[in-house]
């Protein structure tokens, strides 16, 4: 479990971090998004223990990261931003080097490597030095060494950047394998990672917390969620004037090769559009039904909140 | 402080000194610089004395410009790379790095120094030196390297820049050396009432290896390297938790 208070972090006069909070349980997987900049990396800075908080709090596992450092630290396994490695050494000695820090001997620690080898895939390239490995290799040795020690809480900071599309299946594929046992926290920017294995996201923009819902909330937000198109070459006429008459319609407009029919936040109207026009025997071609997508609520609200500060000054001029 | 925690932090540290041409470098420009003071400066044969005073004589001069070249790597290369993120958020205190890291350094000296035993070997060819003098000035020589580390770890930590490390610690090394010369004490001598004066000198890494070089073991200078050793990794660690609240 990861406890978030108030969390604020301010490199000199700037707030890159505004007092956030939030609580992940087990079980969960939460997405973190939000564009670069807007003060992820700095949040999982700080409930790592990498940096001290200039206000609030961040707990692991009931343990405050600030007052039991070490307590913390055992139960969290962590990948970095960049995923920083020892280059000069190989994935034996450096993984060799994590298991004893994390307390394994022997038998023990040899069984615990094979272990997080198997997961991250490293088995071709165990004994070459880490700086010769591609870049998704390296990914997937920071991943190992957060693995190693199972560790309840894991805190991963763009786990699947730079890899290619079978890598990041793969690294997706072990994150909701364990995902049930612990408690994780990833960043991103990729929306459809949210999609495809987070439980729950989180935009943050401009260090603030914007948004914090499933992934289908999230959806929901969008302008277009549940919005009915009709693929037509001839338009009737009156027939946007028709359409929006219609219960739950908000507004009609026209796109390239037909008309866009807008619900009213959280109506359904493709049974209604789609029994109005088989009345009219429209000649419609298609009628295509969308899901808000993600990557339209992520502009949406972060451009909003990017603006804000910008409005703010003006103000006070 | 965990030992287990210090042993694989020393362990990482020190074999990784030996995957670069760092190592190598470092070694043969100590042992061939402390050669040829020896002989061409030192005057080790024209003394005709079966002791190694003319040798240890220039290891200050020596470490002041060589031991900033391995501290200056020890934190500030990890900042650089971003490897000192993994670090801090393994279950370590700041005390378990600093000390892992400062063993590994010290020892590395420490072999520096172990391989110019054939100078040892010359001098017991061509006299009769007095082996306990010889072995006293190793160990001071080996604790002086330390305090000059010592000063140079807590520099590292304050910087990702290695140059700016290094030159820093070259600095304030400058500094502690010097403190027993007339160059810094006759300009404190012209400004300070007696007591400070002599204060100032007793922080002079000459004035302390003067004795131990001679052969004279003193408790006190040994307490005194100790003590340097210990204050400023000390202050390395609290650098280290000033920076993670920046």
């Amino acid at each position: 479990m990861i406890e978030v208070q108030s969390l604020t972090k301010d490199f000199g006069s700037i707030r890159a971090v505004d007092n956030v909070t939030f609580t992940v349980r087990k079980g969960e997987v939460l997405g973190f998004l939000g564009p670069n900049g807007a003060g992820k990396s700095t949040t999982m800075k700080m409930i790592t223990g990498f940096l001290a908080p200039s206000a609030g709090r961040a707990a692991v596992c009931g343990y405050d990261v600030e007052r039991h450092p070490i307590k913390a630290k055992e139960r969290l396994g962590y990948l970095p931003e960049g995923a920083p490695l020892y280059v000069d050494m190989t994935p034996a000695a450096f993984l060799g080097f994590v298991a004893g820090i994390r307390g394994f001997r022997g038998a023990e620690q040899k069984k615990r490597i094979a272990r997080a080898v198997r997961m991250a895939q490293l088995e071709t390239v165990y004994n070459q030095p880490i700086d010769t490995l591609s870049k998704g290799f390296k990914r997937r040795v920071g991943l190992a060494q957060a693995l190693l020690h199972d560790p309840e809480v894991l805190v991963l900071d763009e786990p699947t950047d730079g890899l290619d599309p079978n890598q990041k299946h793969d690294v997706r594929e072990i994150i909701r394998e364990m995902a049930p046992e612990k408690t994780i926290v990833i960043s991103t920017h990729i929306l459809e990672e949210v999609d495809a294995i987070c439980t729950r996201a989180i935009i943050i923009a401009a260090g603030k917390v914007v948004v914090d819902g499933t992934p289908k909330d999230l959806e929901a937000r969008a302008r277009k969620h549940q919005a009915v198109t009709l693929k037509m070459r001839n338009i009737p006429v009156a027939a946007q004037q028709m359409l929006v008459t219609l219960p739950g319609v908000l507004s009609v407009e026209s796109v390239p090769g037909g008309i866009q029919i807008l619900p009213k936040p959280g109506e359904m109207i493709y049974a209604t559009v789609e029994g109005f026009v088989r009345d009219k025997a429209w000649p419609v071609e298609d009628i295509l039904y969308a899901r808000g997508s993600l990557e339209d609520v992520f502009r949406e609200i972060t451009r909003g909140a990017e603006r804000a500060p910008a409005q703010a000054e003006g103000g006070r001029a | 402080m965990r030992l287990r925690n210090v042993r694989a932090i020393f362990a990482r540290e020190f074999i990784s000194y030996f995957t670069t041409p760092v190592a190598y470098v470092f070694l043969i420009v100590f042992l061939a610089l402390a050669g040829a003071l020896t002989f061409y400066i030192g005057n080790f044969f024209d003394r005709n004395q079966a002791d190694l005073e003319s040798f240890f004589t220039f290891h200050p001069w020596l470490y002041l410009f060589l031991i900033p070249a391995i501290s200056m790597r020890l934190w500030a290369e990890e900042r650089k790379s971003g490897t000192i993120e993994l670090l801090l958020t393994l279950p370590v205190s700041p005390w378990d790095a600093v000390l892992g890291k400062f063993l590994a350094a010290w020892l590395f000296s420490g072999l520096a120094l172990v391989l110019t035993f054939p100078i040892w070997l010359t001098v017991n060819f061509l006299g009769e030196p007095d082996n306990g003098a010889v072995l006293a000035g190793y160990i001071g020589s080996f604790l002086m390297a330390g305090a000059y580390l010592a000063i140079g770890s807590c520099l590292s930590a304050a910087t990702k820049n290695q140059v700016i490390a290094f030159v820093l610690a070259a600095a304030i090394c400058f500094l502690f050396t010097l403190g027993g010369t007339n160059i810094v004490l006759g300009f404190v001598a012209s400004v300070l009432p007696q007591s400070l004066v002599e204060l100032v000198a007793s922080f002079s890494f000459l004035n302390h290896f003067d004795q131990i070089k001679k052969g004279v073991i003193d408790l006190r200078d040994l307490v005194f390297f100790l003590s340097v050793m210990g204050v400023f990794l000390f202050a390395t660690t609290l650098v280290l938790e000033l920076k993670k609240g920046q």
